[in-house]
């Protein structure tokens, strides 16, 4: 056993040396006061600052925001009812290719998605003169689509982990089907639900490609902006947008994890 | 209204709000794709003809697709894609599986904070991750510095702006995906079965292919499909990383689109991508039937 496990544990070393030394690497950077990357400046908070001030990234921001929130709810709820449908409803007609359906936006490649999606809304502007603008509509709907599946494969898998006895106590006592549904299903896959809802606002607020696409002018998500930035080289406002979001991600990743112990604790 | 009918109303619901969706939202998009892959480029608004001539005569021709077949550059392109993306999934399979062998291996406690270590860069922008790797890569990047530091290089090492930036890059954002169905198969493995099978007098790699192995390879396939798949269409770490002149698949659809404005185009070499990632997907579909067959 000994010889296999320096070798696991080098693996290991290496994996995780791999994926976290960019992000502290930028991090540091962050806090370089000089603009060039190949000097260090000293230490300086100019580029928050000047990220603040820059209305132009705020106004992306808000915009990610609003899409991620409201697509992710949307998602949220189509894919609940599509892993119901997928864990609890037995086999009903074209249950397979229900089943292809939802998992595969998730392997497609997100130039075909995003081009796909495009042409169908310019389709159906011609033939009903709706979507007039393409923007906010339309890109929620796009993430919308593509998360679902996502939140449906949770919730599915959760379901199945759980077994339906409870369900069944509450239709054999009289209970009606709906009110089991939102008296007993709902709370016991609430934690899915919630893990599938952050999942899609994160997929939402990280997509670049199929946003370019179906966007009009005028709506610019975050990505697309720091994209445009980033094209044309290292710039220093961007590493302090990534520390921020950094941060927050490793600050919500900690808080989940004290509740997760809080909550394992007592059983 | 009685339980049953209210009962079925709801389950058809439940179905068809999603069934519907998808339907036009997914599906849908890939007829109108087709449908525009036959047309021509016009200077119009949408920029290709229509399908049907103002006399009613259809106007479509496989102008496209013999073009794509004509230009060397669609061939390259699809073949670089094709290699990148295997190389990617290979060295995502190297690095992964022992990752995730030694996360399943690993006491309880430990177990779930290092799984945590492997999602948690997933959380943060995709965009903003490969960023990171521009400012390790460059010229004057933190690598080559140290490198030149330390003394093993005297001039800085071209690494930015190469396919090794790109598979750096691809291997980065997509090692998660590799390493949670891996690591989903193999902690089910009982450890104690593979001690058993060396005390008997199995070498410790027949103990791993009899052992380990069988209940590895529905993870190994379904991890190796979800890097192979979208590697295949990846756009932005090959723009960011690769170079302005890299050519992969997405990319060129990517160009067509936007620099040309040759939407039907685009939709063809959309197309041909579609038709080489069909086997692909299917594998994976079949993948995660089977693995939802014995729970359900």
């Amino acid at each position: 056993m000994r010889r296999r496990s320096r070798f696991i544990l080098s693996a290991l070393a290496f994996g995780y040396a791999f994926l976290y030394i960019p992000l502290i690497s930028v991090v540091i950077y962050s806090f370089n006061d000089s603009s060039l990357s190949a000097v260090w400046g000293g230490f300086s908070t100019r580029w928050y600052s000047e990220l603040f001030r820059n209305t132009q990234v705020l106004d992306a921001l808000f915009l990610s925001v609003k899409i991620a929130v409201t697509s992710a709810t949307l998602a949220t709820i189509l894919g609940t009812m599509a892993g119901l449908a997928l864990a609890r409803f037995g086999r009903f007609k074209g249950r397979t290719f229900f089943s292809g359906m939802i998992s595969s936006p998730m392997v497609m490649p997100e130039v075909i998605t995003g081009l796909s999606l495009l042409l169908l809304f310019v389709t159906l502007q011609q033939l009903t003169g709706w979507p007039g603008q393409r923007g906010f509509s339309t890109i929620t709907i796009a993430h919308t689509t593509f998360s679902m599946a996502y939140v449906a494969i949770i919730v599915q898998s959760r379901l199945v982990a759980m077994d339906e006895s409870l369900e069944e106590a509450a239709m054999d006592l009289g209970g009606r089907p709906l009110r089991v549904v939102f008296d007993i299903t709902l709370p016991l896959i609430a934690p899915a639900m919630i893990a599938g809802w952050l999942l899609a606002f994160t997929l939402s607020l990280d997509d670049l490609v199929i946003a370019s696409f179906v966007s009009g002018p005028g709506s610019t998500t975050l990505p697309m902006l720091i994209f445009s930035k980033v094209k044309l080289g290292v710039s220093p406002d961007i590493n302090a947008l990534a520390s921020i979001i950094i941060a927050a991600v490793s600050l919500g990743v900690v808080v989940a994890w004290i509740a997760m112990r809080r909550n394992a604790k007592p059983s | 209204m009685s339980n049953d009918a209210n009962n079925e109303l709801w389950r058809r619901f439940a179905i068809a709000a999603p069934y519907l969706w998808l339907l036009v939202f997914f599906l849908a998009p890939f007829a109108i794709i087709l449908k525009i892959s036959l047309a021509d480029p016009i200077l119009a608004q949408p920029p290709y003809s229509p399908a049907f001539a103002s006399d009613g005569t259809p106007s479509m021709s496989l102008g496209n697709y013999s073009f794509l077949l004509s230009d060397d550059l669609y061939a390259i392109s699809y073949l670089r894609s094709v290699t990148m993306a295997a190389a990617t999934t290979l060295l995502c399979l190297l690095l992964g599986f022992p990752m995730a062998y030694g996360i399943a291996r690993s006491p309880a406690a430990t177990r779930n904070m290092l799984l945590l270590l492997v999602v948690l860069p997933f959380w943060i922008s995709f965009l903003l991750r490969v960023y990171a790797w521009m400012g390790l890569l460059n010229n004057h990047g933190a690598i080559n510095n140290l490198l030149l530091w330390v003394g093993l290089i005297d001039a800085p090492l071209q690494i930015m702006y190469t396919d090794f930036a790109t598979a750096i890059g691809l291997v980065y954002s997509y090692l998660p995906f590799m390493i949670l169905p891996l690591y989903a198969s193999l902690e089910r493995l009982d450890m104690d079965l593979v001690e058993a099978a060396q005390d008997l007098g199995a070498s410790r790699t027949r103990a791993f292919w009899d052992i380990t192995w069988p209940l590895a390879k529905a993870g190994t396939i379904a991890g190796c499909l979800l890097v192979f798949i979208p590697a295949m269409g990846e756009y932005v770490i090959p723009y960011l990383l690769g170079g302005p002149d890299s050519l992969f698949i997405g990319r060129v659809l990517f160009d067509e689109f936007f620099l040309n404005r040759d939407w039907p185009l685009a939709s063809a070499v959309a197309i041909i991508l579609l038709m080489l990632l069909v086997v692909p997907i299917v594998l994976l579909q079949r993948a995660q039937a089977r693995d939802e067959e014995p729970a359900a």
